[in-house]
Order: structure tokens, then sequence, then C-alpha cells
């Protein structure tokens, strides 16, 4: 065994531990958000399918998809970081990592990683369904990659920092419902942002989530609010920052080291 | 050689409360030690600092001559420890948290054999492919025993291990720690039973408010008491004159404190002249409890 990958081996097993707390729960964590999307995506199409076209050409139910992908791709991202940290701490077994030798960083790349993992194993089970149904385009899949794996990485970033600050799982589901739900709602999955008066537009822009949904959306039409370029910069800005917030809070033994 | 830990001038402050305050403690290799010391003493405060799960207020921790802030890889890497509640990953079976433990160490599938040691050494075969969620508090107190091995630490510490734990798995326990102890580990120690302090362990120290009030050896500790008890069941009521030595008093079971031998000469004349007959007499050594007792009522 080399010594680099003895000296990767530690954030590897967390990694892997962390895909493994997932993948036991399958079930929860990877078939419902797809049945939840079959199921938005069932009321929407009947309900307005026929009645609106968002941007020429693109049928409402085509247009819904990729925003559902996406929005589920961050939803899980950040509930996978959240959630795991929470349990851990509620629970008390956080320790065994505390007591490793794995530093501050390995942890960070570690909870990340699965966040990202999660986060694609969703939009991804749920394009496939998805394909199965409709006839979906992909226009620029690097973009469609790009915002699928930095927007995963800025929830899993913002999953760990609300792990670190809540003590209990009630101010977890707070964040959940009060901050994530929200953005995600509010961030044009089911509308334009054209479609909103002047001042709710700039609202709108003032979302990261409606960058991450725009610029993926831009992936499969070719379409969008605004530049991809400048949606994957305040992707890669926002990412950035939060996980700089995370890794000082990680350094600082933020609630986890008294 | 590095000593085990060493401990330097430490203080941890909560807030206003002095949880430490200025211990100073060095623990040698090889040394099977005992931190004793009543709920809210600092044993597990210590501890924390020792594992780097709380950060000292001042003053410096090693473990094996590495520094527990500075060097906390290498410190880490040469320290194992049993945590007083039964934590576990709900998510996993026993050998899966056992190689997820020691893959978080560098440790790979070469270290499995170890695994599958420690396995059988605690009694936890047939239990290894068994989720953690469905094992007993007695077979969950061994798998974090095992939790605390499976990366080989020379040093182990072991927060009151036998805890809630029924007779059999403590001798069990007590057997296997005193194994590990021969073939060299360093054990540290906390317990609320005083009889396992004083069977297993070389030396003590007694924490009381955050500072170390007695450290020795625990046959010095024991010297330290000259006196010895003397449990009486007599026929009637204890003589007035008898009363300043009382210790204890159950019905007509009475237990007496003898600074010197030759006191007991002394307690059956004034028996005899009272006319209360001895029932049962019983002449005690003082314990580790008998020190713990009086230390921490003294200072």
């Amino acid at each position: 065994m080399s010594l680099i990958n003895q000296r990767f081996r530690g954030p590897w097993t967390l990694f892997k531990k962390e895909i493994l707390r997932f993948w036991r729960v399958s079930f929860q964590t990877v078939a419902a958000p797809v049945m939840t999307v079959l199921l938005y995506l069932l009321i929407f199409s009947h309900v307005l399918g026929g009645r609106v076209e968002v941007y020429p050409g693109v049928p409402y139910t085509v247009f819904l998809i990729p925003g559902l992908i996406m929005m589920s791709v961050l939803q899980n991202a950040f509930a996978n970081s959240s959630s795991s940290l929470i349990q851990s701490k509620v629970m008390g077994n956080i320790i065994f990592v505390l007591l490793t030798p794995l530093s501050y960083l390995e942890f960070f790349l570690a909870f990340l990683a699965a966040s990202i993992v999660r986060g694609l194993a969703v939009g991804f089970s749920i394009y496939l369904v998805a394909i199965c149904f409709i006839h979906l385009p992909v226009t620029h899949p690097l973009f469609i990659l790009g915002f699928a794996v930095f927007g995963s990485g800025m929830l899993g970033a913002f999953g760990i920092i609300a792990g670190l600050w809540a003590e209990k799982f009630d101010q977890m589901a707070a964040f959940q419902n009060f901050v994530i739900m929200p953005l995600s709602f509010l961030s044009g999955v089911f509308y334009s942002i054209h479609s909103l008066p002047e001042f709710w537009q700039k609202v709108s822009h003032l979302n990261p989530f409606f960058y991450m949904i725009d610029g993926f959306r831009y992936g499969f039409f070719g379409q969008g609010d605004i530049s991809p370029w400048f949606s994957l910069s305040v992707v890669l800005v926002s990412f950035i920052a939060l996980s700089l917030i995370t890794l000082g809070m990680l350094k600082a033994g933020y609630k986890l080291r008294g | 050689m590095n000593p085990a830990i060493k401990i330097e001038q430490v203080h941890k402050q909560f807030g206003a409360l002095k949880a430490l305050n200025g211990v100073d403690l060095t623990i040698e290799q090889g040394e099977f030690f005992a931190l004793l010391g009543p709920n809210g003493a600092g044993k597990s405060t210590l501890i924390n600092l020792l594992a780097g799960l709380s950060r000292p207020t001042s003053g410096k921790l090693s473990v094996m001559g590495y520094d527990v802030m500075a060097q906390y890889g290498q410190a880490r890497h040469a320290l194992g420890v049993v945590p007083q509640e039964l934590v576990f990953d709900p998510f996993f079976n026993v050998r899966e948290m056992l190689r997820f433990q020691a893959g978080y160490f560098g440790k790979g599938a070469e270290n499995d054999a170890w695994i599958d040691e420690v396995i059988e050494s605690l009694g936890l075969t047939d239990k290894a492919g068994t989720n953690m969620r469905r094992l007993s508090g007695g077979m969950k107190r061994r798998a974090l025993i095992a939790q605390a091995l499976v990366h080989k630490p020379p040093v182990i510490v072991l927060d009151e291990p036998t805890a809630g734990v029924d007779v059999e798995l403590r001798h069990m326990l007590w057997e296997f720690i005193k194994r590990l102890n021969r073939e060299g580990h360093t054990i540290i120690l906390t317990t609320h039973y005083l009889e396992e302090a004083e069977t297993l362990c070389s030396r003590v120290a007694l924490l009381k408010q955050g500072e170390v009030i007695a450290l020795d050896s625990t046959k010095n500790l024991l010297a330290s008491m000259p006196g010895k008890k003397l449990r009486l069941k007599l026929a009637g009521v204890l003589p007035a004159s008898l009363k300043e030595m009382l210790r204890q008093q159950e019905h007509y079971d009475y237990t007496l404190s003898l600074n010197a031998i030759h006191q007991l000469e002394y307690v059956l004349a004034e028996l005899r002249n009272a006319n209360v007959f001895v029932e049962d007499m019983q002449l005690i050594e003082p314990d580790l409890e008998d020190v713990f007792v009086d230390l921490m009522g003294r200072k």
C-alpha cells in the first residue's frame, strides 16, 4: 500500500460511509424524491400543460423537468450533509469521527463529495424516469453537469453549516422549511422570472437558487432568462464563499469541539 | 522515553466555571492508571482535552510526546478512547463500524486480521454481522471498546467502561483490559467502582473541583490510612464512650474507626464494662474508598 493511498484512506472512508448511509435508506433518499417529482409533473402538466408555453416551442411539461430535477438535486445535496451531521450530533456518534486524525479539510471534502453524489444520483434517477415519458433535449451537457456539480456542492456546504449550527431536529426542520424550500420554490422552477412583475424579477435575482435553476435549464434548451456564464459565475462564487465559511466553522470546531 | 501522557498546567474554563484548575499529571508508558473523583471533578473534561474533543483554556497536553493540538494527527493515532455513553451508528453492523473506524486512521484490508482478533477477544464473533441497534447494552459496550482498539493505539483511555455492566461482563472486561496492559498498552481508567481501581491500577490520581488532590501509587495511598475499621454485631446498644469512633450504624451493626490496632482492646473493655455482648466481629483493612472519602472530606 503506497503512502499516498494511506494518506487519503481516512477521508475516503468517511466519504464511503456517508454514501452507504444514504444508500442503506435509498427508498427514502433516492426513490422518494423521484416519486415527488413525478407527482409534481403529473399535476402541473395536467393543470397547465397546453395552456402555458414559457419558451417558444417548449411545452410546459418539458420546461418543468429540468427545474424539478435541479430543485431535487439541490434539496437532496443539502439533506445529505445536514441530516447526517445532525443525526450524528444528536446520537453522539459524531465522536467516532472527532477522535480520529481526520483534518477539518478532509472532513469537509468527504461530506461535500457525498452530498454531490447524492444530489447527482437523485437528479440522474429523475432524468432517467422522465425521459421514459417525455422527450427532453440536451443542448449543452457540460452546463448541465457543471450546474449540477457546483449547485449540489454549494448546497452540500450549506448543509454542513446547518448541521453544525442546529442542535436539534426541530432547528434543522426550520432551516429546511423556512430557508431551503422558499428559496427553491421561488427560484423559477415552475415559471420564467420574465413572467413576474419587475419588482419580483429583481428580488429573484437575489436568490442564488434562481441562477442554478436557470443555468441548468439552459443546458437542456439552450435558452434561459439570463446568460449561463453569469449564472455559473454566481454559483461558483457562492460555492466558494459557503465552502470558506464551512471550513472556518470546522477549523474552529464550531459546536463540535468545546 | 516519552511519557504516555503529559499534562502541564492545564486550565479549562466554561464561562465562569473552572472545570480544570492547573492540572499537572504525567503517566508513564505501560502504567495502569486510575483517574478518580466525584461527579463534576473534571475527569471527563480532562479526557476530552486529551482526545481533542475539547480545547484547553491554557496549558499543554501530549500523548506519547505528541502535542494534542499542534500534532493532533500523531496524538490521536496514539490514543484510543472508550467513551462513557453508549453511542453507536444505527446504520451499520459491528464489523462495518470497526472497518470504518480503522479506515479513518488510514488502515485498510491489511488490518482486518486485527479487527477479527479484537472481535473474538471481546466475545463479539456471533454479533459481528448484527446491526448496532440490535445489540444489548453489554454488547454495545464491548463494541465501543473494540472501536477504540482498531487502530492499535499504545494508550487507551476507558471512561467508566463498566458502568451499568453486569458482574460477569465486568470481570470479562477486567481480564481483557489487564491483558492489554500486559501486552504493553498504557491504560487510563476512570471509574466509580473504587474496588475496580484498587484491583487493577498501580497508580491513582484523585481529582476534586478541577484539581489533583492526590497522586500516588495505590499501595502508598492505602498505606496513608493508618487505621482500620472494626465491624461489630452487638447484642445491645453501643456504649456512649465509643460513640466518637462510630462511622456507620445499621440496627445493632456498628462500624467503628480505629486509629491504631491497640484501640481494639479499649473497645472490647468498654463493651465488657457496659455488659454488651459481641455476636460477631470483623477487622477490616482500609480500602481506596476510605482514602477517597477521607481525602475528599479533608481537602
